[in-house]
């Protein structure tokens, strides 16, 4: 049996200095759970749940304190940084500004990981990335400074780096939160192409729970850094369970293609 | 590759743009070079420049004394501190993405003139092992004084560009005043010519310090061209550099070194001179753009021809009296700066 692409083995993290945290005081404790092949997996979860921290403890920017994080079978603090790069591509929520490169000198820097000693990146660093630009339909703005493009821009500029990267797992932080929602159902619609026709395994952190219930197979629930549950979209977003995470009231109803469609309810008192 | 077009994908271009931008800068170095051999303050005519270049003269003669004993070496320090300046200034720029950033700004030029004159009260005077020394020292104080700024900036969201500036612009009071109590203090004749140093002086080196210095300066900038494709990583932040495979701790580290090392090199050679590593990379990158591969390796031939350039006006402007080279790049760089930070502060 092949094993699950990522798998957090009981993985504890608490931040050590929590005065960065303004005062609060916050851990992770015991996470477990897997991520399948070729699945789209959702982590979703109140603020300050750890949805940020779990990105971080992936991508190794954090280092568990307990547990450990296996990456196709290989414990995550055995790779070099650019091993680790290869396989997992980040898409940030936003890039820094200003920043003073173009769409094509981005996207060309997810080619490091492939050749970090290589000075200038060769012909299939740039095929690479201009099929990055293809899937993500930038390639006339190419030239274009990042700091000249619309919000939905940028964000199809950052997916396009880390498709340039060619990772077998593709993370993204809050992929809509910028865009608009003819942007935010055109991201929906390339996330689940690319996890249909290249099999790519999708990590999706999200604010937006019926955004997440929409695109992945399964969900994980965060609670002040624990897990509350881990499933089917049905089977974690559950009137009763929300409530009690988020503390609100809230109605669970179907979309039109069947999953759970989460409600705030407004009722006074 | 495909014989379509590749349109949006100019990777493979870069290598010939660099190569093409270092040819032309090239020349423009030798020319810069050849006019500077053949201007000064002691009368000589063309041909007997020529005569004492070519070995057809006299080694004691005028002509050989003032072109090899002291315009040569000139030349030769301009060059070595011109390019290690401004790639000095690409590094701090890259590390603190500010492009105002630049080695006497943030201070580490004082600090480093801080060690050379601990050096000298020290006894370290002449000599090739005093040079080294004087040069540790130099490296030492600009190290200091960049890690009390970056510690003085250092906020939880990064390093604030405001407080940077002012942090510099303070540690670099901090060590002039520091530098005024050594003088105040210690015997006058122990700190010989130190006033004129203070101001950036390219006096005549003899040829085993200039050997030390460029190697010292080459050490440098190698290390910043080898990070150069690093660098550019890092404007995407130190969290997205690291997702990317960038060891974004050691990167910084290595830079801030190379940076310390050049600032420090280029004090204890010929002093302070200021404000090269702002003018020549902000040049530079309206002409070659803001990839640091392309940036690093032509500041380091720029910053070479712009000091030579400057010295050789401080050299001839008021003759048969010489300025310091550090005049003249201080008269262009503080209105430089100026102006960069109003088209900063102006809305895109």
């Amino acid at each position: 049996m092949m094993s699950a692409l990522v798998e957090f083995r009981g993985v504890g993290f608490a931040y050590a200095r929590p005065a960065e945290r303004a005062g609060r005081a916050f851990a992770m404790r015991d996470v477990s759970f897997t991520i399948e092949r070729a699945e789209i997996f959702g982590v979703v979860g109140p603020n300050s749940a750890g949805k940020t921290s779990l990105l971080r403890l992936l991508t190794r920017v954090l280092v568990p304190e307990r547990g450990a994080i296996m990456l196709d079978g290989c414990d995550l603090a055995t790779l070099r940084p650019w091993e680790l790069a290869r396989a997992v591509g980040v898409v940030p929520q936003e890039a820094p500004r200003p920043f003073p490169f173009t769409v094509e000198q981005l996207v060309l820097m997810g080619r490091y990981p492939h050749a970090p000693r290589r000075f200038f990146e060769d012909a299939t660093d740039a095929a690479a990335a201009r099929s990055a630009m293809l899937a993500t339909d930038l390639l006339p703005l190419a030239r274009v400074p990042l700091d000249e493009l619309s919000g939905g821009e940028r964000q199809r500029a950052l997916l396009a780096r880390a498709l340039a990267q060619e990772p077998r797992l593709l993370v993204l932080d809050e992929p809509t939160a910028h865009l608009d929602l003819r942007y935010q159902a055109e991201t929906a619609v390339l996330l689940r192409r690319l996890n249909r026709e290249r099999d790519m395994t999708i990590l999706l952190v999200s604010h937006d729970l019926n955004l997440a219930a929409e695109l992945c197979d399964r969900l994980v629930l965060l609670r002040a850094g624990t897990i509350a549950r881990v499933g089917a979209p049905a089977e974690v977003l559950e009137a009763g369970l929300l409530e009690e995470v988020f503390n609100c009231r809230v109605v669970v109803d179907k979309s039109a293609s069947g999953r759970p469609l989460v409600q705030l309810t407004y009722e006074r008192g | 590759m495909s014989g379509a077009p590749d349109r949006g994908v100019r990777a493979t271009g870069d290598a010939r743009r660099l190569a093409l931008a270092l040819a032309v800068l090239g020349g423009v170095l030798l020319a810069a070079g050849v006019v500077a051999l053949f201007v000064g303050s002691a009368a000589l005519s063309p041909a007997a420049v020529a005569r004492a270049l070519s070995g057809r003269a006299d080694a004691a003669s005028v002509e050989s004394v003032v072109t090899l004993g002291l315009r040569l070496p000139r030349v030769a320090a301009a060059v070595l501190a011109g390019g290690a300046l401004a790639v000095a200034g690409v590094g701090f720029q890259a590390l603190t993405r500010n492009p105002l950033a630049e080695p006497s700004v943030l201070g580490v030029s004082s600090g480093a003139a801080f060690g050379v004159v601990l050096a000298q009260i020290l006894g370290l005077q002449t000599g090739l092992v005093a040079a080294v020394g004087v040069a540790a020292f130099a490296f030492a104080g600009a190290l200091l004084a960049a890690g009390i700024v970056y510690v003085v900036a250092r906020a939880p969201a990064g390093l604030a560009v405001q407080t940077l500036l002012l942090a510099g612009v303070i540690v670099g009071i901090f060590f002039s005043a520091a530098i005024t109590v050594i003088i105040s203090i210690v015997d006058f004749n122990r700190l010989s010519g130190v006033i004129h140093w203070l101001l950036g002086n390219l006096a005549p080196l003899p040829s085993a310090s200039l050997a030390l210095f460029a190697v010292l300066a080459g050490v440098g900038v190698w290390l910043m061209v080898r990070h150069a494709r690093e660098l550019n990583l890092l404007a995407l932040g130190e969290e997205a550099a690291t997702q990317l495979g960038v060891d974004a701790e050691r990167l910084k580290r290595r830079v801030f070194a190379a940076a310390a090392l050049l600032t420090g090199t280029v004090v204890a050679f010929t002093g302070p001179i200021g404000f090269v590593g702002l003018i020549v990379p902000h040049v530079l990158r309206g002409i070659v753009g803001q990839d640091n591969r392309l940036l690093v390796p032509t500041s380091a031939v720029a910053g070479a021809v712009f000091l030579l350039a400057a010295d050789t006006l401080a050299r001839n402007v008021v003759a048969p009296a010489e300025l310091s080279v550090g005049v003249i790049t201080a008269f262009c760089g503080a209105p430089f700066f100026v102006w960069v930070l109003r088209a900063r502060a102006r809305p895109a």
